[in-house]
């Protein structure tokens, strides 16, 4: 299967890259790693004319971590996330990165792709909801900071506006006594998750909950949060019965849709399941416990 | 696009299996056409062509990559390993060898595919356990062997190598 075809342009600048895509307008596509955007041209879903590769920006894959604050380049591939300091301070980070997909998946997909594709399914956009991410983003009217949770205006469309680029995802290590954690429900590992879940919290004396975000993936046309799940968590001692309240709210939520991967009924008592173990993990996770973080196959 | 519409070729090279190419391309050449129908090199073969099957994978730069999904273009410049390139002076791989004494393979469809995800593997990890294989190898379908005896077979060379 061949993709329809196209111009192609090596970007070797991020300004360099916002000029071509400016200039070439709609018909144009930037490329990170391809591992959607290839794919969705093989399959005739998308005949862009122009490719803008932005593979050779140097710097554009940085992953750092000065003070309590994680940045993390667009271009950074899933396995060099999954493999970095960062994965080890942030078992959660690992947990995603070293789930999604398969090693050859993992070699060339971008963090920053990920959130390019407003894809609901993809893995990342839903664990940095869990972490208040921040996206640095830059285009031909200048750069600006968009929080994760405004970049999605609907399924396959953010925000950006022509021309702009995710540079980097910056975000706050959590304080001491945090845990977090992220795990999908996957028919196999070449396939997009059924569902998912990511649970970051933060535990005070007494085990009182100080702290806690919960983010849903493959669970509807966007990432799926919940204030009210929080609130029932946030600021007390956790119990089976009060986590149970907070995931059939989150899952209320929720707005699963029907497809080969399960009927709604289906989804929402995976992800009930999920949020429930992210939890537990979570608080295990902040009391010390290695856990390695896995994604269930069926 | 219209059809008469001239697209611009892309001049490429790139290192496959120790050997430099130069080569004009369409851009919408895929990296696996490059290597079957470009190079010639059949080795490496195509089952799914969705990125799902894992039979086309190569190693670009060391990294286990499905070439139906990667553009030649992108690999400008990069060393490719292809299954062709295993074999050092008429002596199979140790991979190569494990697969065969062990019965790692039936029709062979998967197997380029497997030995390279297998090098991968046990390039980060020398000696993995039989879930860790599992899961480095989760990217790879094979319909014939039922994968155990593919386990035993990367087992079996990781123990080789390790000599
Ligand atoms: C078989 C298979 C299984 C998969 N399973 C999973 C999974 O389980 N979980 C998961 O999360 N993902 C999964 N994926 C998707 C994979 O993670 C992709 O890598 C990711 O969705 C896109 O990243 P990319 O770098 O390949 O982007 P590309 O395909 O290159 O680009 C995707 C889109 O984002 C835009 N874009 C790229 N970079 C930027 C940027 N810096 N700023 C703005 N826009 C940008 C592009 O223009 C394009 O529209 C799977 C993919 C395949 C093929
Ligand atoms: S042919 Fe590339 S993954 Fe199946
Ligand atoms: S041996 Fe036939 S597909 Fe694996």
């Amino acid at each position: 299967m061949y993709p329809a075809p196209f111009h192609y342009h090596r970007a070797d600048s991020l300004q360099g890259a916002i000029s071509l895509l400016s200039e070439l307008g709609d018909s144009a596509r930037a490329l990170a790693g391809g591992q959607t955007l290839i794919v969705w041209m093989k399959l005739r879903f998308d005949e862009p004319q122009h490719l803008v590769d932005l593979g050779r920006i140097p710097d554009l894959s940085r992953i750092s971590q000065e003070g309590d604050e994680v940045r993390i380049g667009a271009l950074a591939t899933h396995a060099e996330i999954a493999g970095s300091a960062v994965a080890d301070l942030l078992p959660i980070v690992r947990d995603c990165g070293s789930g999604i997909a398969d090693a050859q998946v993992r070699s060339r997909g971008t963090i920053g792709g990920a959130l390019g594709s407003a894809d609901p399914s993809c893995d990342w956009p839903t664990l940095l909801h869990t972490l208040d991410a921040e996206l640095t983003c830059t285009g031909p009217e200048g750069t600006r900071t968009i929080p994760v949770s405004e970049l999605v205006e609907d399924i396959y469309t953010t925000i950006l506006k022509p021309a702009e680029l995710i540079t980097e995802i910056r975000f706050r290590r959590p304080p001491a006594n945090s845990g977090g954690s992220y795990t999908a429900f996957k028919r196999c590992a070449p396939a997009y998750p059924t569902a998912s879940a990511g649970v970051q919290l933060t535990l005070e004396d007494g085990d009182v909950c100080s702290d806690i975000r919960i983010a849903l993936g493959s669970a509807g046309l966007k990432t799926v949060t919940s204030e009210e799940a929080e609130n029932i968590l946030r600021g007390h001692a956790l119990t089976e019965a009060s986590i149970d309240k907070a995931a059939e709210a989150i899952v209320a939520a929720a707005e699963p849709v029907p497809d080969q991967r399960g009927s709604e009924d289906f989804k929402r008592a995976v992800l009930r399941t999920l949020v429930k173990r992210a939890v537990d993990i979570a608080v295990r996770r902040c009391h010390g416990e290695t856990i390695r973080g896995h994604h269930e196959y069926v | 696009m219209s059809m008469s519409e001239v697209i611009d070729k892309v001049s490429i090279q790139v290192t496959v299996n120790g050997r430099s190419y130069q080569r004009e391309v369409e851009p919408r050449l895929l990296l696996v056409q490059l290597i079957r129908e470009e190079l010639g090199l059949t080795g490496t073969h195509i089952g799914c062509d969705v990125t799902y099957c894992g039979a086309c994978t190569v190693l670009v730069d060391g990294n286990p990559v499905k070439s139906c999904t990667m553009l030649a273009v992108q690999a400008d410049g990069q060393e490719i390993l292809t299954v062709e390139g295993l074999e050092q002076d008429g002596e199979l791989h140790p991979l190569q060898k494990a697969f065969s004494e062990n019965h790692g393979l039936q029709c062979g469809y998967c197997t380029p595919g497997m030995l390279m995800s297998s090098m991968a593997l046990l390039a980060e990890n020398p000696d993995p356990g039989p879930d860790e294989i599992r899961k480095g190898i989760s990217g790879n379908l094979c319909r014939c062997t039922g994968y155990n005896n593919i386990i035993k077979s990367i087992q079996a060379a990781a123990k080789e190598m390790a000599g």
